[in-house]
């Protein structure tokens, strides 16, 4: 596998955190996936190999948890909080706004690549809601002129990568 | 009436102007004295002063930290971990976030003078996937406290050693739970255990004795041992000692983060004076007061409460003191101190329809009444609120969450029923009239599902 040199030494690191390789699982799925975007087949053996387990044991990890994901994402990603407090704020509009910006709908990868909007349950900041996490960036209050904002934002970067 | 002030002392220094999160501040600001104090202690003089304080729980169940500690096996020579609960999973909670971001070297002492006392080498902070910011956070501080001496090897120059370490989650609720988060902390699917014999005190961690302790209780810790119990005791009413940081959201004036002596304010006073009332125009409906689990308060309800002498008094919602007993005494609970606030806009079909939403996602899918019933109710509620709609459905949906209680693994069962049961006991009406109601509102109304 074609890992970063920075990530082997992490995951060379991290499992010395623990008494039992095992452990390993999640920091070293984290690790990949900020690494490769996302947990192929070929990790998953990879993993599995190096904690000494059976790729089933990584695989039903994989799919236990929500953050990981075993395709390729949108150069962004949009995770809109969903849960109650949130949607009194009026979150389902914010989730809305993204979609409609980016032409695309929930958990797809837009058709120009740049973003994929999920939803997401309780980030625990429901006392700025409706909030939005891009990427490891929290942010706060995003109502649907925010949300605007933030969209144009996201795209002008786009064009000026490009 | 208005409210007394506030009195913070875990949130001291949250969003104080100067303050940073480095460990210089911290220690500026008398950073790790306690520390330096307790480790010239006897770690079973610190567990007595805990004991003492009556500290009970942050996490949500409210259980006495002291007591906690006391289970824990010391005879059966396999080491004793301690697991720092920095999930912060439950809806409408919002306090370990700051203490995390803002003044992570007060949970870094609190979780070391907590495993001197408790005898512990290896401490976990188990964090929620979605805090990355969090985690670095943490991990550079605990590096800070490394290299000044108060983690690590040799702590304090004495010949106690303790190291701690970061762990991720990757996005499930159920990792909340102890003994899920300790699977999960294992490399595994976030399973709770069945209890008995799997009680983290005697089999938890790699089967070994485990603490575990939620962010803001291991924050207390540190006050506790600093201040001694006896003045400790006198913040709040016996049983229900200390602060409390209570996270309000929803539709009132000014959410966010409010810490009060236990009890010393009451859920009128904090969400009228202290969070400024309802929005303009609208009137309090209902209010969840201990996360999204908790059984809903509606606004109007009256309680009889039995006074110790024996004599009853009413309370309103607005009556209630903001303490474990009391909300307890008034059929829910004080749970993770998650405040969430909803007004006449709402209706309570829709509201539900977006907590069992929330459940039947994180169920973990072990035991048959929480998968099956946790999606039955979601699919009822959803059904309802996509046009379809019948009168029997309050019913239905309060007959399946009569099955899942106190049928399950773990309390993810009680979580997810007492939404459900809560709100169609105390709204029946409104799952009555759904379908007409629903017809007569805006079409702009806010969409909750
Ligand atoms: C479904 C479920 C979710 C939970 N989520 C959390 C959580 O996010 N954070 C937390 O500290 N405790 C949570 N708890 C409570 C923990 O199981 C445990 O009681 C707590 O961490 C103990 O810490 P304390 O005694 O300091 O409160 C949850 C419990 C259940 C049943
Ligand atoms: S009650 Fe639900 S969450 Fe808890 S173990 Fe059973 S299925 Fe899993
Ligand atoms: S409900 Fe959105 S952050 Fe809690």
């Amino acid at each position: 596998m074609n890992f970063k040199p920075e990530t082997l030494t992490r995951i060379d690191e991290v499992i010395t955190h623990y008494p039992d390789l095992r452990s390993g699982t999640l920091p070293l799925l984290h690790l990949i996936q900020e690494d490769v975007g996302h947990i192929s087949d070929e990790s998953i053996e990879w993993i599995a190999e190096k904690l000494e387990l059976e790729p089933i044991n990584v695989l039903e990890v994989v799919t236990f948890y929500p953050m990981f994901r075993r395709k390729p994402i949108g150069r962004r990603h949009i995770k809109v909080c969903r849960t109650l407090p949130c949607a009194l704020a009026g979150g389902y509009r914010t989730c809305g706004k993204f979609e409609s910006e980016f032409n695309t709908r929930l958990g797809e990868v837009s058709l120009d690549g740049e973003v994929t909007v999920e939803f997401v349950e309780c980030l625990a900041s429901c006392g700025t809601a409706p909030v939005v996490l891009i990427d490891e960036v929290l942010h706060e209050n995003v109502d649907e002129a925010k949300a605007k904002t933030i969209s144009d934002q996201i795209k002008a970067e786009a064009t000026k990568g490009a | 009436m208005t409210a007394p002030a506030e009195r913070r002392i875990i949130f001291k220094h949250i969003d104080e102007e100067g303050y940073s999160n480095d460990i210089a501040c911290y220690q500026k600001h008398g950073g790790y004295e306690v520390l330096k104090k307790s480790v010239a202690q006897k770690p079973e003089e610190l567990r007595d002063e805990v004991k003492k304080s009556g500290i009970r729980g942050r996490g949500g169940a409210g259980f006495p930290c002291g007591l906690k500690w006391s289970f824990v096996d010391r005879k059966s020579g396999k080491p004793i971990y301690l697991v720092v609960n920095a999930d912060e999973s439950e809806p409408g909670t919002f306090k370990d976030r700051y203490i995390i971001h803002q003044d992570p070297h007060q949970l870094i002492e609190g979780t070391i003078i907590s495993c001197f006392a408790n005898d512990v080498k290896q401490a976990y902070i188990y964090i929620r996937g979605e805090f990355p910011e969090g985690a670095r956070i943490l991990e550079e501080a605990i590096q800070e406290a490394r290299d000044a001496g108060f983690v690590g090897k040799n702590i304090c120059g004495t010949d106690y050693s303790c190291d701690i370490f970061v762990h991720r989650g990757a996005g499930a609720y159920i990792c909340g739970e102890e003994t899920g988060l300790i699977e999960s902390l294992e490399g595994k699917r976030a399973n709770p255990r069945i209890k008995p014999p799997y009680f983290p005190a005697v089999l938890g961690l790699y089967q070994c004795p485990t603490i575990v302790n939620n962010v803001e209780t291991l924050c207390h810790v540190k006050h506790i041992l600093d201040m001694g119990a006896d003045a400790f005791l006198k913040i709040g009413s016996p049983n229900n000692t200390g602060t409390r940081i209570f996270c309000v959201s929803g539709q009132v004036q000014k959410p966010g983060y409010y810490e009060y002596a236990c009890g010393e304010i009451t859920m009128g006073q904090l969400l009228n004076d202290v969070c400024g009332g309802p929005l303009p125009g609208r009137t309090f409906k209902a209010v969840i007061p201990g996360g999204s689990s908790a059984k809903i308060l509606r606004f109007g309800e009256k309680f009889t409460i039995k006074n110790k002498d024996g004599t009853t008094k009413e309370w309103a919602v607005e009556d209630i003191p903001l303490d474990f007993d009391s909300l307890a005494a008034a059929g829910t609970m004080g749970g993770s101190g998650g405040v969430i606030v909803m007004d006449d806009s709402v209706n309570m079909v829709e509201a539900l329809a977006n907590i069992n939403a929330f459940y039947a996602h994180e169920s973990c899918g072990q035991c048959t009444p929480c998968r099956e019933g946790s999606l039955w109710m979601k699919k009822i509620s959803t059904r309802m609120v996509h046009g379809e709609a019948r009168e029997e459905d309050g019913e239905l949906i309060k007959n399946v969450a009569d099955q899942i209680a106190g049928r399950t693994i773990c309390a993810f069962g009680e979580a997810c029923s007492w939404p459900t049961q809560s709100f169609v006991a105390k709204f029946g009406d409104e799952f009555k009239t759904y379908k007409d109601d629903k017809n007569s509102k805006p079409s702009d109304s806010l969409e909750l599902v």
